[in-house]
């Protein structure tokens, strides 16, 4: 019997093990998947918490209801790969031996890389919605927050989901409207970027939006520190911006066990062709998700176009032929704006966001880069679409792993 | 777009980033540096070499790694290309901006 085991049970992982599990012979190959956690979160669903549109119950379920009963779960702390033994070593001691592996250990925060992040006022008045335990936290704090300033801020690029600190800006101001406060709270939006986003057409669609909202935006800002006495954050260029409260997307980076295994750049991610998805190291190692370091979306709809190619070319792999499935750098998110309303932007490696219609050409019925109902309806679906179809690895009807361009608007 | 600098056409894009690197020399360089307002000074050459040197190895450029090359530190990167660094420094080496990623 040969063996392939996946790293990681979050989103990546758990799309692998169903597909895989019904596409390998499994009169040859075992499947086993190694995550240290028993719960599965639903990401998206922390920038929803703080507001107290989601409770917890809505975001968290068991990993073990979603993988096969013919895939080996094993709740293990993974120490590192010995990538040139083939065999994964476990905290704790054991060893598992591979043929093939697939890693999907995902990406966390690291506020320790910023000097006072992690200081006296963390989850005080500084706090990050990457995390469940800062989301509640931060909830737990807005509920009887009186006013002032709130800074939500961006510390370095790449992130999860780069749209996530703009749709809680838009969400803040709406919860501050609705609690009939708005004109106590100044929200500014802090950036290291120089615009709201990285694509032009749609910075100016959000940046209208940010203005249109009485959001400030402080673009190019590299922070150094945060000032815990001063309460201010500090750049490079000894620029400060004051706060009363700060929402802090802290340095996302894989996990060290890709530094334990010299695997990992220098933000822990793995070096991944950016086509194939095939590790650049070694043949026998796949990567996909939020783990690779490939020039993509680090989003959970990215992770399941790229499931659907990985899938191929793992099956092209052992029959021993070229990994022709290529992967397009396909990302389809939906971005809250408040008030019950939410664009959609649809965009792969070559062509950035633009305007038009989704999934059908001329007709919808979603709106590309434009605030409308039915893409806020659109994003809370998306919930129930990740828990019954995407982590199941059921494809979702229409929309393909490569980017369409029919139906957008491209100049 | 094209555009004639140190007595050579090259072609950039609407960023005013050079699209074709064979077309970039020293002179293209320190034309660039000008229009920046930066007097390119030893030091900044070693982080254009660097910048350079990563860019034909297609390895994705950042802040962080510049601060990791040993080259220079995040403080002196900043304080030899003012406001964002990362930007003007790719533009002058003339290589692509770097995708921040999305
Ligand atoms: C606030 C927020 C909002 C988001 N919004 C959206 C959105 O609207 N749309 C969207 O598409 N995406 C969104 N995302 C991104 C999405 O959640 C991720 O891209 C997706 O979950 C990535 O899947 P993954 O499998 O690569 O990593 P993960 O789902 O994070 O899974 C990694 C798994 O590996 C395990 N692991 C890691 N290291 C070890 C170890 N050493 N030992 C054992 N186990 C280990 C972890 O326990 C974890 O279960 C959002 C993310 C955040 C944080």
């Amino acid at each position: 019997m040969k063996r392939l085991v996946i790293l990681g049970a979050g989103t990546a992982g758990t799309m692998m093990a169903n597909h895989l599990h019904k596409k390998l012979n499994r009169k040859e190959w075992t499947i086993d998947i190694v995550d240290e956690r028993k719960e599965h979160h639903y990401q998206p669903g922390y920038l929803f918490l703080p507001f107290d549109i989601y409770k917890p119950d809505d975001i968290i379920k068991s990993i073990k209801d979603f993988i096969p009963s013919d895939v080996n779960l094993i709740t293990k702390k993974i120490d590192r790969i010995v990538a040139d033994e083939n065999y994964i070593q476990m905290t704790g001691g054991d060893q598992l031996h591979y043929d093939l592996l697939i890693i999907a250990t995902g990406a966390k925060i690291a506020p320790e890389e910023i000097e006072g992040m992690k200081g006296a006022e963390w989850h005080k008045t500084v706090f990050d919605f990457y995390t469940f335990e800062g989301s509640i936290a931060l909830r737990n704090k807005l509920r009887d927050w009186q006013g002032g300033n709130l800074v939500i801020h961006i510390t370095e690029m790449p992130i999860k989901c780069p749209v996530a600190p703009l749709e809680f800006a838009f969400l803040a101001d709406s919860y501050f409207i609705n609690k009939k406060m708005r004109d106590k709270v100044n929200i500014t939006y802090v950036t290291p970027l120089s615009g709201a986003f990285t694509k032009p057409k749609s910075t100016a669609a959000l940046e209208h939006l940010l203005q249109e909202k009485n959001i400030a935006i402080e673009s190019d800002f590299a922070i150094a520190e945060v000032n815990n006495e001063n309460k201010t954050i500090v750049d490079y260029g000894g620029k400060e911006i004051p706060f009363d409260l700060l929402v802090t997307v802290p340095t996302n980076k894989g996990d060290e066990l890709m530094e334990r295994s010299g695997l990992g750049d220098e933000l822990n991610y793995v070096p991944t062709n950016k086509e194939t998805l095939q590790s650049k190291d070694h043949a026998n190692i796949f990567v996909i998700g939020d783990a690779t370091n490939i020039p993509a979306s680090k989003a959970g709809s990215v992770a399941h176009f790229e499931a659907e190619i990985l899938t191929e070319n793992i099956l092209h792999y052992i029959k021993n032929e070229k990994l022709s499935a290529s992967f397009d750098g396909h990302a389809n998110c939906f971005i809250e704006t408040g008030k019950s309303k939410a664009l959609l932007i649809d965009f792969n490696y070559t062509h950035e966001p633009v305007n038009g219609t989704f999934p059908f050409a001329g007709v919808g019925p979603l709106q590309l880069l434009k605030e409308s109902k039915m893409n806020h309806w659109g994003k809370l679906a998306f919930r129930w679409i990740y828990w019954n179809m995407l982590l199941k690895g059921t494809p979702i009807p229409f929309v393909t792993a490569n980017m369409n361009t029919a139906g957008k608007h491209f100049n | 777009m094209e555009k004639t600098i140190a007595n050579k056409t090259i072609t950039v894009n609407e960023e005013g980033y050079l699209t074709n690197f064979a077309e970039w020399n020293k002179e293209v360089g320190e034309a660039l540096a000008k229009e920046n307002h930066i007097d390119l000074t030893n030091k900044h050459w070693q982080v254009i070499d660097y910048i350079q040197d990563e860019f034909k190895k297609e390895s994705p450029l950042s802040i962080r790694k510049i601060g990791k090359s040993g080259v220079v530190d995040i403080k002196e990167f900043y304080s030899l290309f003012p406001s964002g660094p990362l930007k003007t420094a790719t533009k002058i080496a003339g290589v692509p901006k770097p995708a921040s990623c999305i």
